[in-house]
């Protein structure tokens, strides 16, 4: 387990229960009342350090190395359902961009999502989970395919921003989100659009349009990463945690600006201290909304998905 | 003997006493060629030496495309406010407000309609000079309204894309235009009303991401820099040398991503040459 650094009295409290319970173990000297005291302390730091977090945390926390990514909720909320589809059909297949077919009980969906790797070799493979244009066809592509047949779509994002590549301006990557933005708006099934980790910009509103737009409790989402906020805004890469505070990035905030419409819970310190209870919170928040959505007309469906974004926007006169 | 005889040492004028060139007499073109304004104006903001298209505003677009420069503006009161209370090393309200003084106009956009060539026509024109033609929640519900005018009276509809991108000072809320403005377009297509989206120099991030890309047709002028990561962020990222032209039009024209591109003289003529090809009638002379 990997600890962030305002998480560090945490991992100090927990090496020392480790090492209470070790000496128990090891000699005859009654520890237990020791032992519980530091699980105490322990609980008492973790409530303190988690229900304070600063914006700027959350954001460490929706990029934590051990934090579940698209393909590990996919294929733990799908079993042995998932296919994979690849491809865009007219240039290559975008790692950075995933996709395919899974059950959820008796239901069908459309998966999509950006995917991050793990270690060195599958980052990059993964091109840190940033995708190029045919990434976003890609996308396109299915989301297509699955209106066609009537599967209802699901999206998940977690993305640090499209690609700024040379050859990715080449392919068309600001024509290739705007492609997807506009025919999202109008597919003719449901679309439930999850953000699981990062949600930045137009490289996750390229997927991200939806009926149902959840964010899990740790995550941000906005129109720039805190850090480039900063350089732009401050001329300076020291203010991310002001530019993390003022963009008004997290779930809470996003709630209440009525930008996304709920926040799925997650465990005590974050998704990756219990991946198991943090699929089981995706897959019946996914379960939940598509019946809610399930009996719409395709007409009643686009119409309120258009007049919801439609509404968004503060302004005066 | 010499013919003349300077009576006094050097320059004996104070600084305060300096006799300036009236500000906006003449225009220097990049490339450093000098040109009169008025000539300049004469000729479309085009720099008669060397071609050269200048940034210019709505009005200037405005009067080059309404007919004896009459139009309607719409919802000219639209203003932005602080949803965030966003603050970064100045408040966004002080940021408005001087952006305002300076510019002499509300937002980053205005919406108008008008007679081009005899036809009523829907355009939607950034501002550079607003924030730096930046897309927040006024630029987005402007154009929306103006797509909602010309699905009401069935009239094609034009945006002249001018902008860095979305306004960071309204963060999410000015990521959602992306799909707000998109919506809009969705309806018109559905409707089947042309919509002709014109890039000019500069159209990155947030606009290139969503309407500036999703014209029936998208054209733009000679040498406009069209990207979605601006070619700083392209260069750091990438850590290569970018070739040369790179996000121009012509590089766009040339990748499959514009249908032509005109120089301003032309603009009006191709825009309605155009919206009589595809609504099949009769061609205006």
């Amino acid at each position: 387990m990997e600890y962030l650094e305002f998480e560090l009295p945490i991992k100090e409290l927990e090496d020392q229960l480790q090492k209470c319970k070790v000496i128990g173990d090891e000699s005859e000297v009654d520890v237990t009342e020791t032992c519980k005291q530091i699980e105490k302390k322990l609980a008492a730091t973790q409530k303190d350090i988690y229900k304070n977090m600063t914006p700027w945390q959350r954001v460490q926390l929706s990029r934590h190395p051990d934090r579940p990514y698209t393909l590990d909720h996919i294929k733990a909320i799908c079993g042995d359902s998932f296919l994979e589809l690849h491809g865009d059909r007219s240039f290559k297949d975008d790692k950075a961009m995933i996709g395919g077919l899974g059950k959820i009980g008796d239901q069908s969906f459309m998966f999509i999502g950006q995917q991050k790797g793990f270690n060195t070799k599958t980052r990059q493979y993964r091109n840190f989970g940033m995708a190029n244009p045919e990434g976003y066809r890609k996308a396109l592509r299915l989301m297509k395919s699955a209106e066609k047949f009537g599967i209802p779509v699901v999206t998940l994002l977690d993305t640090p921003g499209a690609y700024p590549g040379l050859e990715a301006e080449e392919r068309g990557q600001g024509e290739a989100i705007a492609r997807n933005i506009l025919e999202m708006t109008r597919l003719k099934v449901p679309v439930i659009t999850i953000v699981i980790g990062e949600g930045a910009s137009g490289g996750a509103l390229g997927i991200g349009v939806g009926d149902r737009v959840l964010m899990l409790e740790n995550t941000w989402y906005s129109v720039i990463s805190p850090e480039s906020c900063s350089s732009i805004l401050w001329r300076s890469w020291e203010y991310k945690e002001q530019a993390a505070e003022a963009l008004k990035l997290t779930a809470s905030d996003m709630k209440k600006l009525k930008l996304v419409d709920s926040i799925i819970k997650e465990p005590l310190g974050g998704a990756h201290r219990d991946r198991e209870k943090t699929f089981k919170s995706v897959s019946d928040a996914i379960v939940k909304n598509y019946e809610e959505l399930k009996n719409l007309s395709p007409k009643d469906l686009v119409s309120q998905r258009m007049e919801k974004y439609a509404q968004m926007g503060v302004y005066k006169g | 003997m010499s013919w003349f005889k300077r009576k006094t040492k050097g320059i004996t004028t104070t600084t305060e006493e300096k006799k300036d060139t009236p500000k906006g007499l003449w225009y220097k073109s990049p490339t450093g060629k000098i040109v009169d304004t008025e000539e300049l104006e004469k000729n479309f903001y085009v720099s008669p030496e060397d071609g050269y298209h200048v940034r210019i505003g709505s009005k200037e677009y405005f009067e080059i495309l309404f007919d004896d420069n009459k139009f309607k503006e719409l919802d000219a009161s639209l203003e932005s406010k602080d949803p965030l209370k966003f603050e970064d090393t100045k408040k966004y309200p002080e940021r408005l407000k001087a952006a305002q003084s300076k510019t002499k106009l509300k937002d980053a956009v205005r919406t108008a309609v008008g007679k081009s060539k005899g036809k009523n026509l829907v355009v939607a024109c950034m501002d550079f000079s607003f924030i730096g033609g930046s897309m927040g929640s006024v630029v987005g519900e402007k154009i929306a309204r103006a797509a909602d005018y010309a699905l009401k009276n069935k009239l094609p509809l034009m945006v002249i894309s001018k902008s860095g991108g979305a306004r960071m000072m309204e963060a999410a809320l000015s990521l959602m235009q992306l799909a707000k403005t998109s919506v809009k377009l969705a309806q018109l297509a559905d409707a089947g009303l042309p919509y002709i989206s014109l890039c000019t120099d500069p159209t990155t991030g947030g606009t290139t991401a969503s309407f500036a890309m999703l014209g029936d047709i998208n054209i733009s002028e000679p040498g406009a820099l069209i990207g979605f990561a601006g070619p700083r962020i392209v260069r750091d990222t990438t850590g290569k040398e970018l070739p040369e032209g790179f996000q121009t039009s012509e590089f766009l024209l040339e990748h499959g991503f514009l249908d032509f591109i005109t120089l301003r003289k032309d603009l009006k003529n191709k825009v309605n040459q155009y919206l009589d090809l595809i609504l099949n009638q009769p061609l205006r002379a």
